[in-house]
């Protein structure tokens, strides 16, 4: 897989909040294989250095996909992106423009304006978006190369609530790397994403609040794969009557 | 004589497990008084393990349990227990703390009204951790001086510890490598309107608060964990959020008064864990996280005892003296 010409070979991307401790996330980080980390900054934490935090992140080697969780305007998710290019020395930033405090959906108007003016300057756009396709069209007009629909509200856990949506969009864009961001609550959520032709999945929560966050890193991490490869596979068609898969002909004759 | 690096939480109680094994202790604190101690001083004072086997290591919890006994010696320990609460859409969030914690019991509406019949109407079910309780961490930390300076100990304030000390319990301040600090923010408020006589939790995905009594009307509501370095005043942003969850705790929390906010770093190692680490001739007590006063008495215990068998034991003398 592809992302703005990097090649990375994991497809699952992990969030790095809410574990019970930095050694927890490290060891989730090693269990899933994964490359790619999120990391959020708030202005304290860029203020005061959350060095600490920070170091341990990068000792583990992944690449650093710094976010823009918890703004509510362009202005600020901006502002938040130049941030983290400087702490971070990356172009890439997953943008999330929040449009609704119940559901953290995103702001889908601030988001296109927000990706826009960073695409201007610079930045490599991963946007937290919803599955709308018009959306998907004004994202990569704004010069996203990668588009991340949610699964299902940030952090619920629901798995995919709309996989026809899912499924259009995957149709809709066959050229663009597609990645589910948000909703996944167990494996089975991210192999469906990857059955229906998804190019990877971003999580967090599910692993992070797991009792076992470990195990639960490497039951996603090998989920995603067997969705991969199931897909790649090309599954048979679902048929609304049962075919035997024992054929007739040649019964003993039981005399 | 033992000289002790810092009068916090760790540094008192690490100097009480010493001078009661009969040893001279000498501390050194470069604050003037207890309350330049941050981390204590801003301390929510709750002696809750089983809540906290939430997310802490099963250590924690062990280590833990004999805290509300050791406080209990020099300061007063208000044993109401834990009550765990959210708001109804959250519920799952509650199923899930009972599943990860122990020592703890379902309490309905009727029995949430009669432990708390501020809360009468409110909830329809909370988790009821019997055995928990809470304690003013500054009065603590004051009755605690008290206490190690009427053994013996001598406390100079003001005084920057020598470069060479058996013991460094000043969290973030000291050299120690693996140290991370977790900022925390708190508010204190005046209520008069609302009685809570226990320790509330309020579980939410992404606040989850504490509100710890004070007495007198007053309540200690807690706390962000920020992974920063960051010295400066409590956000916006956070005191919304801690004040927005207690508005959901109760609404007429909402005619409180706000009379002080605060910010604290919690010294952390990478597992969140803490413990003895020796460097050299010194042995450093840190790593407390969000568990200094329930931590404390668990770690001045360690150290104590092996303080003493080492001194006994003449050849491991030599050795950290050679």
């Amino acid at each position: 897989m592809q992302l703005y010409g990097t090649d990375i070979t994991s497809r699952l991307l992990l969030g790095s909040a809410q574990y019970p401790s930095p050694a927890h996330l490290t060891k989730a980080i090693a269990a899933s294989g994964t490359e790619i980390v999120t990391v959020s900054l708030r202005r304290e934490t860029a203020q005061g250095s959350g060095a600490g935090f920070w170091d341990i992140l990068r000792q583990t080697g992944v690449r650093i996909l710094p976010n823009t969780a918890g703004c509510h305007t362009a202005t600020e998710a901006i502002t938040t992106a130049q941030m983290a290019r400087e702490i971070f020395a990356t172009p890439w930033i997953k943008l999330e423009v929040i449009g609704h405090s119940d559901n953290l959906q995103p702001d889908v108007f601030a988001l296109v304006e927000a990706a826009a003016e960073l695409t201007r300057q610079g930045f490599q756009v991963f946007p937290y978006t919803t599955d709308d396709l018009v959306v998907g069209d004004r994202l990569l007009g704004a010069g996203c190369e990668v588009l991340m629909p949610w699964g299902a509200p940030i952090g619920s856990g629901q798995g995919l609530r709309n996989p026809d949506a899912l499924r259009a969009m995957r149709a809709h864009f066959p050229e663009v790397p597609l990645i589910v961001d948000a909703g996944i609550g167990c494996p089975s959520d991210a192999a469906q994403a990857m059955e229906l032709g998804y190019d990877a999945v971003l999580l967090n929560t599910a692993v992070a609040k797991a009792g076992d966050p470990i195990g639960m890193a490497r039951a996603m991490a090998t989920a995603i794969d067997a969705g991969r490869m199931g897909f790649n596979a090309d599954p048979m068609e679902a048929r609304e009557m049962a075919a035997p898969s024992t054929p007739i002909l040649g019964l003993a004759e039981l005399v | 004589m033992i000289t002790i690096a810092g009068a916090g939480v760790a540094g008192l109680a690490s100097a009480y497990e010493l001078a009661k094994r009969g040893a001279e202790v000498t501390i050194y604190e470069a604050g003037s008084s207890p309350a330049d101690n941050p981390s204590s001083w801003f301390a929510g004072g709750m002696l809750a393990p089983w809540c906290e086997g939430e997310v802490a290591d099963p250590q924690v919890v062990r280590l833990g349990a004999g805290a509300i006994n050791w406080w209990a010696q020099f300061t007063p320990v208000t044993r109401n227990g834990t009550l765990v609460l959210t708001p109804p859409r959250d519920r799952a969030e509650l199923d899930r703390f009972a599943r990860r914690t122990e020592h703890h019991r379902w309490v309905d509406a009727g029995e949430i009204a009669t432990l708390e019949p501020a809360l009468e109407g409110r909830f329809q079910r909370g988790l009821l951790f019997e055995d928990e309780a809470h304690l003013d961490p500054r009065r603590a930390l004051m009755d605690l001086t008290r206490t190690v300076q009427g053994l013996g100990v001598e406390i100079r304030y003001a005084t920057p510890a020598p470069d060479q000390v058996d013991v460094d319990c000043r969290g973030m301040a000291s050299d120690l490598p693996g140290l991370r600090s977790i900022r925390g923010e708190m508010a204190v408020i005046e209520a008069p309107d609302v009685q809570i006589s226990r320790t509330l939790r309020l579980l939410h995905p992404r606040i989850p608060l504490y509100l710890v009594p004070r007495g007198d009307d007053i309540y200690m509501i807690g706390a962000t964990m920020v992974e920063s370095a960051s010295w400066k005043p409590v956000t916006v942003r956070s005191l919304l959020e801690l004040l927005g969850a207690a508005f959901t705790l109760h609404p007429a929390l909402g005619e409180a008064s706000v009379i002080e906010t605060g910010a604290g770093l919690r010294p952390a190692f990478i597992d969140n864990i803490p413990r003895l680490k020796q460097r050299g001739e010194t042995t450093h007590v840190n790593g407390l996280y969000r568990h200094g006063y329930l931590l404390a008495p668990a770690l001045a215990g360690q150290l104590a005892r092996q303080f003493f068998q080492e001194s006994q034991d003449e050849t491991a003398c030599e050795r950290r003296t050679a």
